[in-house]
């Protein structure tokens, strides 16, 4: 089983990277792009074959490690 | 007086640190992170600047499961006094010992340039050389300097007296290098034993590297 792991950061909290990506596309004449935002992706494949297991450790590594929940939101998809 | 100093795969400010401390007339020890217990006879603890497991996923992240951590944190927990910088800020922030979190400069860049700080508390044994709105010139080397709270977060570390150091001009007007809420360089702790910064004042001990305004600060640690 595959884990897809989506860490970007929280709503409300700026992202550097995105505004810059944005400028960046404005530059480029793309005007249509309201808001973006950087994120990371971090895929595991895990040798676990129960999903709900699978999601429960997967959801233990995003508290421990994965990523900083101070900053950062996380949405894990099992595939 | 007796400073234990951590050091990481990737730590590079372990020696700067130990000099500073050592010019200060302190004995100094580097820890290694796969020991399991800080020495006994430590006054202070610095988790000493650098690149910490290369901050990969995040600055501090993986440093935070280091074997050392499980004792820095009784450590802490036993009022022992625990000093941040740089890198080691952020590895106290990952290890939950400091409030907050360590995100990537506004301007996406890594900034190396000496900066003027205020002190905006003294009430604690890190800046009780200093005096409250004093201003001093003290290096700042980092890609992740950038501190954030929320806003209940923020309110708690004012009404505790939590915040010691804002950027600002040589004047000590605000200047914000790399978006930090409030402009926000330094914290510590509601016990006022563990403290964290961003700018390296182990790198400001002699006039001929620019400043020697580090002296003040360090030397608060060492009083018996």
């Amino acid at each position: 089983m595959t884990a897809i792991v989506n860490v970007s950061l929280k709503a409300g909290v700026l992202d550097s990277q995105g505004k810059a990506v944005h400028h960046a596309l404005d530059s480029l004449h793309f005007n249509g792009v309201a808001d973006v935002r950087v994120g990371k992706q971090i895929i595991l494949k895990l040798n676990e074959t129960d999903k709900t297991k699978a999601m429960a450790d997967v959801k233990q590594m995003c508290e421990d490690l994965l990523a900083n929940t101070v900053i950062e939101d996380y949405e894990i998809e099992l595939v | 007086m007796k400073v234990s100093i951590l050091q990481f795969p990737g730590t590079n400010c372990e020696y700067d640190t130990q000099h500073a401390f050592e010019e200060l007339g302190a004995t100094t020890e580097i820890v290694w992170h796969k020991a399991e217990s800080i020495p006994s006879d430590t006054n202070l603890l610095v988790v000493a600047g650098g690149f910490s497991y290369g901050d990969y996923l995040r600055s501090g992240a993986i440093a935070k499961f280091s074997p050392v951590m499980k004792a820095v944190g009784e450590y802490a927990k036993n009022g022992g006094k625990v000093l941040g910088i740089c890198n080691g800020f952020q590895v106290l922030t990952e290890a939950g010992l400091l409030p907050g979190a360590l995100k990537r400069n506004e301007h996406l860049h890594f900034i190396s340039k000496h900066h003027h700080l205020k002190i905006v508390n003294n009430e604690n044994i890190f800046l009780e050389n200093l005096n409250n709105n004093d201003v001093v010139n003290i290096p700042i080397a980092h890609h992740d300097g950038n501190y954030y709270i929320d806003q209940s977060g923020l309110k708690s570390l004012y009404d505790n007296n939590q915040v010691l150091l804002k950027y600002t001009d040589e004047k000590g007007e605000v200047k914000n290098p790399n978006g930090s809420v409030d402009s926000i360089a330094g914290i510590c702790n509601k016990e006022k034993n563990v403290f964290g910064l961003m700018p390296h004042p182990e790198r400001a001990m002699e006039l001929i590297l620019g400043s020697d305004d580090g002296i003040k600060m360090l030397q608060g640690f060492l009083k018996a």
